[in-house]
């Protein structure tokens, strides 16, 4: 990792999205800093926002470290990342809606039939139905890495409920707060509208049977779940009624809630229970946390859900292989983000290679989050690497392999003053009847120097994410 | 053949409920070896919600009857002409492709034993394969009510060598499914003499070249024209032609009277 790319330097010169930035820390002394680090952190826990992101468990009262050095994105730099994005959120629900239709990537040869037909996350009780505008994922989150100045890589897809949009939001809040004058001296591109476009979004998705303004709800597993802080905040930010699966029933054609005022007919639920729990009468039976119901009045045109269950099977491990196949053969276009290379174990001739080099590559669970299940080689030890070495064995189809990458670093404030940490980002993509990208997303940083494992659950931090304006 | 069914699932409760929602799939297809006559589902002091077809080709109708309310009657009567397709499902319009139906679930992983049945048929064709399992499952499970639940598993099933119909088509999906066919779960009905207390249920396995072929190892037989076919799922879960919830309310009480005979000519 000696030839990683500094987003903020080049040699010793400030590159330029950063130059206004280097004035600032410059004239931050120490006191002022740990100052100014205290006050963050006491908004964060005023606002209550302790979860944990992208469902990774851990304590949820725990704060996740704050790092108030901003990460920077010039407006050309963010433009191309908004095309690939946006390309990589079309194919993908292009996907959605051939794989529970015709089917034609499959026939065509472009991707494996078992890969899709036999998935976990491929979902058969909603083959041949298409949702409300054609849209079975609704919000796009992608994560993406870079290792040089126009080199973006995605890691992974994420289509069913990508948590960790109040970060991006609630980072700016309190960046805003804390550092008025920065922004007057940037013209940072603004990330606040994030929730109106959400709801927006899930307005314009609402089901052909809806003939008024569509009443949409939040739908969340309960206060328990590790990202309920998130729920609230956004139900809170859209004016829309955060509810439980008890909070609302089935009755004819319709979903209702319950409100004091009577039953209110339910026309679009964002939600953020797993599709197993969303329906005991279609999915598990044991399920308390869902409505039951639901799916009937979903399939029968009554209601619309976001994101659509089955939407899983587009953002698989393995599937991920095949999206910029998905590019070329739904959109005709070339990705314009790439992919990082991956060997799929599963493979007899790419299990070879994987096991030959263990040392240098990252192995990753198929259906693996959070950075567990992970094997990073250069940063294992030998006995380390030996043990995982078992695990791929016993169950080759588990794993994914790909090469160790140079993830690039911005400067974060450390005990000794400013250091390179390495970052990734997601952003959050929308699409309903058009596709809608805030300039912006959650930074991610290693706060252990050297570190590549970004996740909170070991010891990662956030960032504020600024898209400058031309 | 012509038969009429008259099917009654009645739920009592010990307190009033507030509520019940149920997904229905009463209603059976038509198809080359299956004509609906005449089919009604009636569901006391329900109210009929949306209709659908899913993707297996089954036609699902939601229910909701709002409380309180202490008893609730599931009627269904209909006439079907029926005709000997030898177990072939001819003629059936669906869209799930066959290797959907490999998925496991849990009442249908198979252990040692159930790999077991599939040993020495890998060299046979598919036709022949899934006769043999269907028959080696007739043969070690031996039809005893009483013995078995709704949610026994199929290894329990073959392990104590006793069940009923759900026993054995989860056993024969299991089985099957490991050999590499695609199997699914139907629910339906069968002609009896006189009035029974459950409908009926066997297994479909996906034979390339011929379709979806029926096994009932319980009957030892494949479906003919004294069957009924009304739904299919990876289990009997999925394949329930009843699924329901209901609010509030006592202890539950489930009565299930199914007739089904031959219409007199």
């Amino acid at each position: 990792m000696t030839t990683c790319f500094n987003e903020m330097f080049d040699a010793d010169a400030v590159r330029q999205p950063y130059a206004r930035l280097e004035s600032w820390t410059k004239a931050m002394p120490d006191a002022l800093r740990h100052m100014k680090q205290a006050e963050a952190e006491a908004l964060f826990r005023r606002i209550g926002i302790t979860f944990a992101v992208y469902g990774e468990g851990g304590d949820p009262d725990r704060l996740i470290p704050f790092d108030m050095f901003p990460r920077v994105f010039t407006a050309r730099e963010w433009g191309r990342l908004e095309r690939g994005i946006k390309q990589r959120a079309r194919a993908l629900n292009a996907f959605l809606v051939d794989v529970y239709g015709r089917g034609e990537i499959v026939r065509a040869g472009r991707i494996p039939a078992d890969l899709v037909y036999r998935n976990a996350a491929f979902e058969k009780s909603v083959v041949g139905f298409i949702p409300p505008k054609g849209v079975y994922s609704h919000i796009v989150g992608i994560d993406l890495v870079r290792t040089g100045p126009d080199d973006f890589f995605v890691l992974e897809d994420n289509c069913r409920t990508p948590s960790g949009v109040s970060y991006m939001l609630e980072n700016r809040e309190i960046m805003m707060r804390m550092f008025p004058d920065l922004f007057r001296e940037n013209r940072i591109e603004p990330v606040d509208n994030y929730p109106a476009l959400l709801r927006r979004t899930l307005a314009s998705v609402a089901p052909a049977k809806c003939d008024k303004e569509p009443t949409i709800v939040l739908l969340t597993p309960g206060h328990y779940n590790s990202a309920y802080y998130e729920h609230s905040f956004l139900a809170d930010m859209m004016g829309v009624e955060l509810v439980e699966g008890q909070d609302l029933f089935v009755e004819g054609e319709y979903v209702w809630m319950r409100t004091t005022e009577g039953p209110r007919r339910v026309d679009v639920i964002y939600r953020r229970i797993d599709d197993s729990h969303i329906d005991p009468l279609c999915f598990r039976p044991d399920s308390m946390l869902g409505v039951p119901g639901l799916m009937d009045v979903y399939r029968s045109g009554g209601v619309n859900i976001c994101s659509c269950p089955g939407a899983g099977v587009a953002d698989d491990k393995a599937v991920y292989t095949f999206v910029p196949e998905m590019i070329r053969f739904y959109l005709g276009e070339e990705p314009i983000l790439n992919n990082v290379p991956t060997w799929q174990c599963s493979k007899a001739d790419d299990l070879k290679y994987v096991l030959e080099n263990l040392h240098e590559l990252v192995v990753k669970e198929v259906h693996g989050s959070g950075g567990y299940g992970m094997l990073v080689g250069p940063k294992s030890t030998k006995d380390q690497i030996e043990r995982f070495r078992a695990r791929i064995e016993s169950k080759p189809s588990n794993y994914i392999a790909q090469p160790t990458l140079a993830l690039s670093t911005t400067p974060t404030f450390v005990d000794e003053g400013v250091a390179p940490r390495h970052v990734d980002l997601r952003p959050y993509c929308l699409v309903g009847d058009r596709i809608e990208l805030v300039p912006g997303g959650l930074t991610r940083v290693a706060l252990t120097e050297g570190s590549l494992v970004v996740n909170s659950s070991q010891g990662g931090g956030v960032k504020d994410t600024w898209v400058l304006a031309e | 053949m012509i038969l009429t069914v008259e099917h009654v699932t009645r739920y009592e409760y010990d307190a009033p409920m507030r509520g019940m929602v149920q997904s229905h799939r009463l209603h059976p297809s038509s198809f080359d070896g299956q004509k609906v006559l005449s089919w009604n589902v009636t569901v006391t002091d329900g109210v009929k919600g949306g209709s659908f077809r899913d993707g297996a080709g089954d036609l699902f109708e939601s229910w909701s009857v709002i409380g309180p309310v202490s008893l609730v009657e599931v009627r269904v009567s209909g006439q079907v002409e029926t005709t000997d397709m030898s177990g072939i499902l001819r003629g059936h319009r669906e869209v799930i492709v066959p290797t959907c139906y490999l998925q496991e679930t849990a009442v249908t992983r198979p252990d040692q034993a159930l790999r077991d049945i599939t040993a020495g048929i890998r060299d046979m064709e598919p036709l022949q394969m899934a006769h043999e399992i269907a028959a080696r499952i007739a043969d070690a499970i031996v039809w005893t009510t009483g013995t078995t639940g709704s949610a026994t598993t199929a290894a329990e099933a073959l392990a104590s060598g006793q069940g009923v119909c759900q026993d054995h088509s989860h056993a024969v999906i299991a089985a099957a499914r490991h050999a590499g066919l695609p199997a699914r779960y139907v629910s339906g009905y069968l002609v009896a003499e006189g009035v029974q207390d459950a409908a009926h249920a066997w297994a479909e396995i996906f034979v390339k070249g011929l379709g979806w072929v029926g096994f009932d190892a319980a009957n030892k037989c494949c479906p003919d024209d004294r069957y009924i076919r009304l739904a299919s799922g990876l289990d009997a879960t999925d394949a329930a032609p009843i699924r329901g919830s209901s609010r509030g309310g006592g202890a539950e009480t489930l009565e299930v009277t199914v007739a089904v005979g031959q219409a007199q000519q």
